[in-house]
C-alpha cells in the first residue's frame, strides 16, 4: 500500500515516464496541491480582473439587469455573513459556519435553479437559501441553539440544513429517484434536484452510495461539490488522487470543474446540468473550484494549519470585485447603484442584529416535541422527569 | 442620559469557560461603532478578535492585558447615548436595573448581579457574597489533650478548603445550588442517596442540625481525609513492591551519558521514509540498546529461583515497560524484544503504551517479564532508585535528556544529556556484570555506531 507522501519521494532509478496520456503520480500531485489553479479543464467566463472570456461549451447570455442581481445578492449574502459571524463574536450566536469566499458558487447555483426544483443543502448554503427565499434570520435559530430552521422545506424547496457531513447526498438521491419515478423527467418542464456537498464530504461513504443509486437510476440529480480546498484542516490533495470533478467518470456520469468564484459560469454550468436533468439525463457532478476565505466555523483557527500566502492568493480571486469590475467597465452600472446596495445591505445587518438579541429562549419542553409525530410514552416520561427537574430549581432559575 | 452597557466575554467556540486578553485596541473615551474590532482573545482554541455589539463612547475596561476572564464576566463598559444629558458615572448594574429592562437576555445583566451568556449564566459581578460556612468557625485551643507534632495554626481557614485528592462530593445540581445557597460546604456532608450521593434532605438537615460544639482545631473528625479501600492495582503493585524490597538486596548504579549523536540519529530517521508514520522516541533507543547489552550479561535477564535453588539464564527477552495509567502502574511486555529492529520495537512500545492509557492491558500481558524499563523522564526527572518488579533481576530507569554543559575534547559545549540509573539483584548479578550492562547501554546511547560491534 503506497500512501501518497510517498510519491514524492520516488526510488531514483524507478521514476515512470510521463506521457501526454497518463501523468505521473508526482504530476498529479503537483496539479491537487497547486490549489489556485484550477487546471485546463476549469470553465471561466469572468476572469479574476473582470473580463469576459468564451468557452467552447458554455456560454450565457445576460443582461445588465441580470448581473446587477447576481452582484446584489453576493453583496447582500455576504453582509449577512459578516453579521452573523460578529453575532457569534458576541456571544450571541453559539456557532457560524461562514459562507466567505463561497458567494459566487451559492448565488450562481441557486439562481440557476427553478422554483419546482429541489435543493438538499449542507449547513454552509446560507447564499443558496437566500436564493430560495428563506430570509437570513431564519438561519439564525439554528446557530443559536433555539430551533431547527423555521422554514417549509416543501414550500420552499429548501431541505433544512444537514449538519451531518454527506448525509444530505442520500435523501437527495432518494428524492430525485422519486422525481424520475412520478414521471416529472423527460421535457422542458420537469423538475431537478440539486444536491450541495463539500470537498471534505467526498470522503463519505453516504456521497458514493449517492453518486450509485443515482446513476444506475438515472435520478435528475446535480451533486453541486464546494470544493473550498479544506475539509477542516485537511487539505483536498489528502483526499483524494485525482481531482474531484473526475470522479463522476467511474460512476458513469458527467462531471464539470466550472470556476466556483465566478458567477456567470457558474450560473451557465449550473443551468445546463438541471436542464439536462430534467430532460432525463442526469445525473451530473459539478466541481465548484473555490476558497473558503474564513474559518471552518467560529471555532476553527486556519491560522494553525495554512499558509497566509495562500489567503492572499484567493484574495485577488474575489467573487464579488470582479462582478463589480465588469458592471463599471460595461457601464452597466453606476455609483448610485453600488451604494444603494451598501444601503440595503447595511439595513439588512441592523435587522438581522435585533432579530438575533430579541430571539426568545424557547421552553424546555421544546427538545421533546418534535422527535416523533405522534406521541411517544417513553419520551413523555423522559420529558415529565426534565420539567420536574427544571422546576427543582428555586424560582424556575436554570 | 448616558446609557451605560457592559459587555461580557463571549464564548467564541462551544463550551470554553475563559480567554486571555491579548490585546485592547480602544481605550476609555473612544468613539466605537458597531462591529469595530475592540479586543483580541485567546481561548483554548484560537486567538479571536471581538467585534463591538453597540456604538458610543469607551467608558471602562475591566480587563488588562494578560488577564484571564471567565465567560460571562464584563470586559468592556460603553455609554451609548453619550450625546445625553450629563450625569454620574454610575455603575453600570445600577443602571440596569434602574431602568427596569433585566429580562435575562444574553449579555444583560439579570436581577442579582449575573449575567446571561448563551450557556447559562455567568458568575456575579462585583464582590463576591458568600455565607460563612457554619462549621469553620472553630475557637482557639484549649487545654490539648494530647501532644500534636507541631501547632496547627488556630484560625480556621477562611477560604473553603480545596478538593482533597481531586475529591469532588457527589449532588445533582439543584441540590448543588440549595447548598450554595444555604452556605452549606458539600464537603462536611456525607451523602445518604445511592452510591453516597448527596440529596436535598441531607442539605436541610445539616442546616437544621445545632452547630457542632466547637472542638479543639487539631482534633481532626476526619471530615478532611479520604479513606480509599486498597484494592485493584494499587494493592498488587504494594504486594509486588514489597515482596521485591525485602526479598532481592538491592543495588542501584547511576550512569549519565551524552546521548547527542543518539538524538542526532533519530533526527534522521524521522526524516527517513521506513520510518514514515512510526513514533520514534527516545525510549525505543534505549529499548534496543537494552536487549543489545542483555546479549553481552545475560546475567541481568536471568531469574533467581530459590525453589528450585536455580538461577534460570533466559534466551529471550520479554521487556517490561513501567507505564503510568488512569489505573495506576502497570508494566506491560514486549514479548521477543530482542528479535525486534528499531523500527518494530517503536511500533511496539507505542502500542503498549495506547493500550495501557485506554486501560486495556490484559493480566496475561503484564506476566513473566524478563527485564522492565521506567521511562521516569517522561515526568522531567532526572534519575531515581527504582525497585525490580519481582521475579526479574535487573531493571533501568530512564531520565529526561537535557541540554546540559558538557566537556567535548576539552572544551564546554552544550549537549543532550541523559542519566541512566541501574538497580539489580545482588543475589544473581554483581558489581562487575552490573555495571559492564550499564556502560553497555550508555555506550549504545553515546554511540549509536557501537551496536555494529554487536
Amino acid at each position: 500500500m503506497s500512501s501518497p507522501e510517498q510519491w514524492t519521494h520516488p526510488e531514483p532509478d524507478a521514476a515512470p515516464a510521463a506521457t501526454a496520456a497518463k501523468p505521473t503520480a508526482e504530476q498529479v500531485i503537483a496539479g491537487l496541491r497547486a490549489t489556485d489553479e484550477g487546471g485546463a479543464d476549469l470553465v471561466q467566463l469572468l476572469t479574476p480582473e473582470g473580463e469576459r472570456v468564451t468557452h467552447p461549451d458554455f456560454d450565457i447570455d445576460i443582461s445588465a439587469e441580470e448581473l446587477r442581481g447576481l452582484y446584489r445578492d453576493m453583496v447582500l449574502i455576504r453582509r449577512v455573513d459578516r453579521e452573523a459571524n460578529a453575532l457569534q463574536r458576541k456571544g450571541q450566536l453559539g456557532i457560524w459556519v461562514p459562507l466567505l469566499g463561497q458567494e459566487a458558487a451559492q448565488i450562481g447555483a441557486g439562481r440557476a435553479m427553478r422554483p419546482t426544483d429541489m435543493a438538499f443543502p449542507s449547513y454552509r448554503e446560507h447564499g443558496i437559501a437566500w436564493t430560495r427565499g428563506v430570509h437570513p434570520t431564519e438561519l439564525l435559530g439554528i446557530f443559536r441553539g433555539t430551533d431547527q430552521g423555521t422554514w417549509d422545506p416543501v414550500e420552499k424547496r429548501f431541505h433544512p440544513y444537514t449538519i451531518v457531513i454527506g448525509n444530505q447526498v442520500l435523501n437527495a438521491a432518494g428524492y430525485a429517484m422519486g422525481q424520475k419515478f412520478d414521471g416529472k423527467v423527460g421535457d422542458d418542464d420537469g423538475e431537478a434536484t440539486m444536491v450541495f456537498f463539500g470537498d471534505g464530504a467526498t470522503s463519505q461513504g453516504d456521497v458514493h452510495e449517492g453518486f450509485v443509486w443515482a446513476a444506475v437510476y438515472d435520478a435528475p440529480l446535480v451533486f453541486f461539490c464546494q470544493n473550498n480546498q479544506w475539509a477542516i484542516s485537511e487539505p483536498t490533495e489528502r483526499q483524494s488522487r485525482l481531482p474531484l470533478y473526475q470522479r463522476a467518470r467511474g460512476y458513469g456520469f458527467p462531471g464539470i470543474r466550472v470556476d466556483g468564484n465566478d458567477v456567470l459560469a457558474t450560473l451557465a454550468v449550473t443551468r445546463w446540468a438541471l436542464d439536462e436533468c430534467r430532460h432525463g439525463n442526469g445525473p451530473i457532478l459539478i466541481e465548484a473550484f473555490t476558497y473558503r476565505m474564513d474559518a471552518h466555523t467560529t471555532s476553527d483557527d486556519p491560522t494553525r494549519y495554512r499558509l497566509s500566502d495562500e489567503l492572499e492568493l484567493w484574495k485577488l480571486k474575489d467573487p464579488i470585485e470582479r462582478v463589480k469590475v465588469y458592471l463599471v467597465r460595461q457601464q452597466w452600472a453606476d455609483q448610485e447603484f453600488f451604494a444603494g446596495v451598501e444601503a440595503e445591505a447595511d439595513e439588512l445587518a441592523e435587522n438581522l442584529r435585533e432579530f438575533c438579541v430579541n430571539m426568545p429562549d424557547p421552553p424546555a419542553q421544546r427538545i421533546f416535541s418534535n422527535v416523533y409525530a405522534e406521541g411517544n410514552p417513553n419520551l413523555e416520561a423522559q420529558r415529565d422527569e426534565f420539567l420536574d427537574y427544571v422546576s427543582g430549581f428555586a424560582g424556575g432559575e436554570h | 442620559m448616558p446609557q451605560y452597557k457592559q459587555f461580557p466575554l463571549p464564548d467564541t467556540a462551544e463550551g470554553l469557560t475563559e480567554a486571555e486578553i491579548l490585546t485592547w485596541h480602544v481605550k476609555p473615551g473612544d468613539t466605537v461603532t458597531v462591529n469595530q474590532i475592540i479586543v483580541e482573545i485567546e481561548t483554548a482554541k484560537a486567538a479571536v478578535e471581538l467585534p463591538c455589539p453597540w456604538a458610543g463612547v469607551v467608558t471602562e475596561l475591566h480587563a488588562e492585558p494578560g488577564q484571564t476572564v471567565e465567560v460571562g464576566v464584563p470586559i468592556i463598559t460603553i455609554d451609548t447615548d453619550p450625546g445625553g444629558a450629563a450625569a454620574p458615572v454610575a455603575p453600570a448594574p445600577a443602571a440596569a436595573e434602574a431602568n427596569g429592562t433585566s429580562s435575562g437576555k444574553i449579555g444583560e445583566e439579570m436581577p442579582g448581579g449575573r449575567i446571561a451568556t448563551l450557556v447559562g449564566y455567568g458568575p456575579k459581578s462585583g464582590t463576591a457574597k458568600r455565607r460563612a460556612r457554619k462549621d469553620t468557625a472553630a475557637p482557639a485551643a484549649v487545654a490539648a489533650p494530647t501532644p500534636v507534632v507541631a501547632p496547627e495554626p488556630v484560625a480556621a481557614p477562611a477560604v473553603p478548603a480545596q478538593a482533597p485528592g481531586g475529591y469532588v462530593p457527589l449532588a445533582k445540581p439543584p441540590v448543588r445550588k440549595l447548598a450554595k445557597d444555604l452556605g452549606v460546604d458539600l464537603y462536611a456532608l456525607t451523602g445518604s442517596g445511592p452510591d453516597g450521593v448527596i440529596t436535598r434532605e441531607d442539605v436541610e438537615s445539616a442546616v437544621a442540625a445545632p452547630t457542632p460544639v466547637a472542638a479543639p482545631s487539631y482534633v481532626d473528625n476526619g471530615s478532611r481525609e479520604r479513606r480509599v479501600p486498597i484494592k485493584g492495582v494499587r494493592k498488587a503493585t504494594a504486594q509486588a513492591m514489597v515482596d521485591s524490597a525485602f526479598t532481592a538486596p538491592h543495588v542501584t548504579e547511576f550512569l549519565t551519558v551524552d546521548v547527542t549523536p543518539m538524538m542526532e540519529l533519530r533526527a534522521r530517521l524521522k526524516n527517513h521514509p521506513e520510518f514514515r508514520g512510526v513514533k520514534l522516541t527516545p525510549l525505543a533507543f534505549c529499548a534496543k540498546a537494552v536487549v543489545l547489552a542483555t546479549r553481552r550479561t545475560p546475567d541481568v535477564n536471568a531469574t533467581w529461583d530459590s525453589a528450585a535453588n536455580e538461577i534460570v539464564y533466559k534466551d529471550y527477552v520479554h521487556l517490561g515497560i513501567a507505564a503510568a495509567t488512569p489505573r495506576g502502574l502497570v508494566v506491560p511486555k514486549v514479548r521477543d524484544a530482542d528479535r525486534m529492529s528499531l523500527k518494530e520495537l517503536a511500533i511496539a512500545l507505542d502500542e503498549l503504551a495506547a493500550v495501557a492509557r485506554d486501560g486495556k492491558t490484559a493480566p496475561a500481558d503484564m506476566m513473566n517479564g524478563t527485564i522492565t524499563i521506567t521511562n521516569v523522564g517522561v515526568f522531567g526527572v532526572d534519575t531515581g532508585t527504582p525497585i525490580l518488579n519481582p521475579g526479574e533481576s535487573a531493571i533501568l530507569a530512564l531520565g529526561a535528556i537535557r541540554d546540559m554543559p558538557w566537556v567535548v575534547d576539552g572544551e564546554i559545549k552544550i549537549r543532550k544529556i541523559c542519566q541512566l540509573a541501574l538497580s539489580f539483584d545482588h543475589r544473581v548479578v554483581d558489581g562487575q556484570q552490573g555495571s559492564q550492562f550499564l556502560a553497555d547501554v550508555g555506550a549504545l546511547l553515546a554511540d549509536p555506531g557501537f551496536a555494529m560491534t554487536y
